[in-house]
């Protein structure tokens, strides 16, 4: 036995190891969300009727509701449906995973009081957990696709580069709103009303070209529309054109709330076992 | 090179108690009205008050120990006394705010049984995720895979949901994940306090198994018979502060002399009395007391030393004659012994308070915890009575010199004297 390390424990000494530890415990990370997983879809088929219902009765209505009643564009000659859930698939992955995040720690507060490993894991593997809907409502466009004879551009394969940034926005904000709703328990109040009203702030039910050519840049101060865009991008090729400064306040915003959510996240951690 | 595994240098642990309310976490509300609060009265000028909504209480304070490889050292002290606490500190779930650690070598601490757990989850699942939770590797859970399902008894139910397992069958099966952890240093807390009298032997015999095999044991009880057949060293908490650091028998003397003394006696009035007739009540109990060899109270004993027990009640009439009777039960509330006063023709009850004391020299009760009842009668009819008017513990100690171990016998009801001989 000579992988004797010594360990040395320390009022604010955590931080050397933690990454180190974030590795060294990376098999509870997988078993932690293939525990979400399965424990989700154990009910079969409610959990996937679910993952596919959702995104797409919201499309249905905001097609009817932006695309019919306010008569908004749609990107080039796309059918607005599309254009529309190609807004929502990455919408949905990131609501969800925000409001799951959210809530993880104090769900797993009986792990958390009981073992140590590094806490980041917990509303990690929440947001990972949404992997699984992401990948079914995916299939669903692809039938979408097929229904309304769209062929997609060969953008597609950026695809994933944009899914990353979707995960690392949700990793961000997932992480503050976390170690938030653990300090202030009322807080679990006010982020289903967030969700909500991000999903109206986001360009999901219309273009955002629709926005003023003067205003973009500053709607894009909300992360999601660079994503959103993004996979538009992606989804229906060259006909929705990136609005590349804005893209790159979007990343920038995304990197600035990574940043913030992690460093707030490390720092509220080590409390976490002493107030849940 | 020392052969030191831990060492804890002047660890401290501070948590600050909110006195407004009992809530341990902020609310957002309070915060935001606190901030209008404090806005307001700047603007307004008022003096503000400095009074203090938040105090430090220091859990562990200037906690200093050394812990050498292949030791098993058990940490006993009062509720309160910053055991769970140390504990934490030492598995990392939480920082001290002062002072230093330093281990060597990995550590596995068992703060409860089938932490993570899921019910959703079947037992072959659960194991997976439990072992994982415990530090496991899932080559490590692969190779004792077997052997768990071996000694939790569930081959049977490996793919049944752990919602649908008896509560033995389920605790058999996260004792059994957590068995065969194999760190270098094992850090256990009251685990052993689940589960019937053959769980905990098969929990302790695991135990020991896994120190004999050179393994580290930091081990947290307030059973003194598992800790005195499991341990070589113990640490006394007091308070927050080391009490004694030594070895097991003074230590837990050290214990059981600085017991609390508020213990080893009750107040009776205030309890609710289980048969309060309605009417022409003879007589009333006090109080009852249990005290030790030098009439101090005290609420452990050590098997075979003296238990005194004294009684105080209230007789309304002279002339019936009034009975005593106290009945000792054990911890799955069978009734093990009865003291009777008419059987030991004690008569001396006058009109008044009565107080008297009942004299047991040598106790032969099998380690463990005992309730004490009590009732009174006057004329055969039942005045007053208590199921549990005051519960003692037995530990064991040196019975009429012949050692024998009697922690084995943890449940057994008592040691009834014999005669022995070849013919």
């Amino acid at each position: 036995m000579k992988s004797e390390n010594t360990l040395i424990i320390e009022a604010g000494r955590a931080e050397k190891h933690y990454w180190l530890d974030l590795w060294r415990y990376r098999e509870l990370f997988y078993i932690l969300s293939w525990r979400d997983i399965t424990v989700r879809y154990k009910q079969t088929v409610i959990g996937v009727l679910w993952a596919i219902l959702k995104p797409f009765l919201t499309m249905v209505i905001f097609t009817i509701i932006f695309g019919r009643l306010a008569k908004l564009p749609s990107d080039g000659n796309t059918p607005y449906a599309i254009m529309v859930y190609a807004a929502m698939i990455p919408w949905q992955f990131f609501s969800s995973a925000i409001s799951d995040a959210s809530s993880s720690i104090v769900d797993n507060a009986q792990l958390i009081s009981k073992v140590y490993f590094p806490r980041i894991i917990v509303p990690i593997s929440s947001i990972v957990t949404n992997f699984i809907d992401f990948l079914i409502s995916f299939v669903i466009l692809i039938i979408l696709m097929i229904y309304f004879r769209f062929m997609p551009s060969w953008h597609m394969v950026f695809l994933p580069v944009f899914f990353m940034i979707a995960v690392l926005t949700a990793a961000g904000i997932g992480t503050y709103i976390t170690s938030l709703n653990v300090k202030y328990r009322d807080f679990r109040y006010i982020i289903p009303f967030l969700v909500q009203l991000g999903l109206y702030v986001s360009p999901v039910g219309f273009s955002s070209s629709v926005i003023p050519g003067k205003y973009r840049l500053l709607y894009s101060l909300n992360p999601m529309v660079g994503v959103i865009d993004g996979f538009r991008w992606a989804i229906l090729g060259g006909k929705s054109a990136i609005y590349l400064p804005g893209f790159l306040m979007s990343l920038g915003v995304m990197l600035f709330f990574l940043i913030l959510g992690v460093y707030t996240f490390r720092k509220m951690e080590k409390t976490f076992a002493d107030v849940i | 090179m020392s052969d030191v595994v831990i060492r804890a240098e002047h660890i401290g642990k501070a948590y600050f108690i909110g006195h407004q309310s009992n809530e341990r976490y902020a609310a957002l509300r309070d915060v935001i009205a606190n901030k209008t609060k404090g806005i307001c009265t700047k603007l307004c000028g008022r003096p503000h008050h400095t009074h203090k909504t938040t105090e430090e209480f220091w859990a562990l304070k200037d906690i200093n120990f050394e812990i050498k490889q292949g030791d098993r050292v058990g940490i006993i002290g009062r509720n309160g006394a910053g055991k769970s606490t140390l504990l934490k500190i030492l598995s990392r779930i939480t920082e001290p705010t002062s002072g230093r650690i330093s281990i060597k070598g990995r550590v596995a601490s068992l703060l409860e049984v089938g932490t993570g757990f899921h019910p959703e989850l079947t037992g072959r699942e659960n194991i997976y995720l439990n072992g994982a939770i415990l530090g496991m590797t899932r080559q490590e859970i692969k190779r004792k895979f077997d052997e768990i399902v071996n000694f939790a008894e569930v081959e049977k139910f490996l793919d049944t949901p752990v919602k649908r397992y008896s509560s033995g069958m389920y605790v058999r099966l996260a004792f059994a994940v957590a068995a065969h952890l194999e760190p270098e240093i094992l850090v256990v807390d009251e685990v052993l306090a689940v589960g019937d009298t053959q769980f905990q032997k098969k929990c302790l015999s695991r135990m020991n198994e896994v120190s004999r095999e050179g393994r580290t044991v930091l081990f947290v009880s307030h059973n003194m018979a598992a800790i005195s057949s499991l341990c070589q060293k113990i640490i006394v908490l007091k308070a927050g502060k080391i009490g004694f650091a030594g070895d097991v028998e003074s230590g837990i003397d050290h214990y059981l002399d600085d017991a609390d003394h508020a213990k080893g006696f009750a107040d009776l009035r205030d309890k609710k009395s289980k048969l309060w007739k309605q009417h022409n009540i003879i007589s009333k109990l006090l109080s009852i007391e249990t005290l030790d060899e030098i009439d101090k109270r005290q609420s452990s004993f050590k098997m075979g030393g003296c238990l005194k027990i004294k009684i105080q009640l209230e007789v309304m009439d002279d002339k019936q004659d009034i009975e005593v009777g106290i009945f000792i039960r054990d911890n799955r509330e069978s009734i093990v012994g009865l003291l009777l006063s008419a059987a030991e023709g004690f008569k001396n009850m006058k009109k008044g308070v009565n107080s008297f004391q009942i004299d047991m020299p040598e106790i032969n009760l099998m380690p463990g915890d005992y309730n004490l009842g009590i009732w009174v009668a006057s004329q055969r009819e039942v005045d007053d009575a208590y199921e549990n008017a005051i519960s003692i513990d037995i530990i064991s100690g040196g019975f009429d010199g012949n050692y024998v171990d009697y922690d084995r016998f943890h449940g057994y009801g008592s040691l009834i004297h014999s005669r022995w001989k070849a013919i």
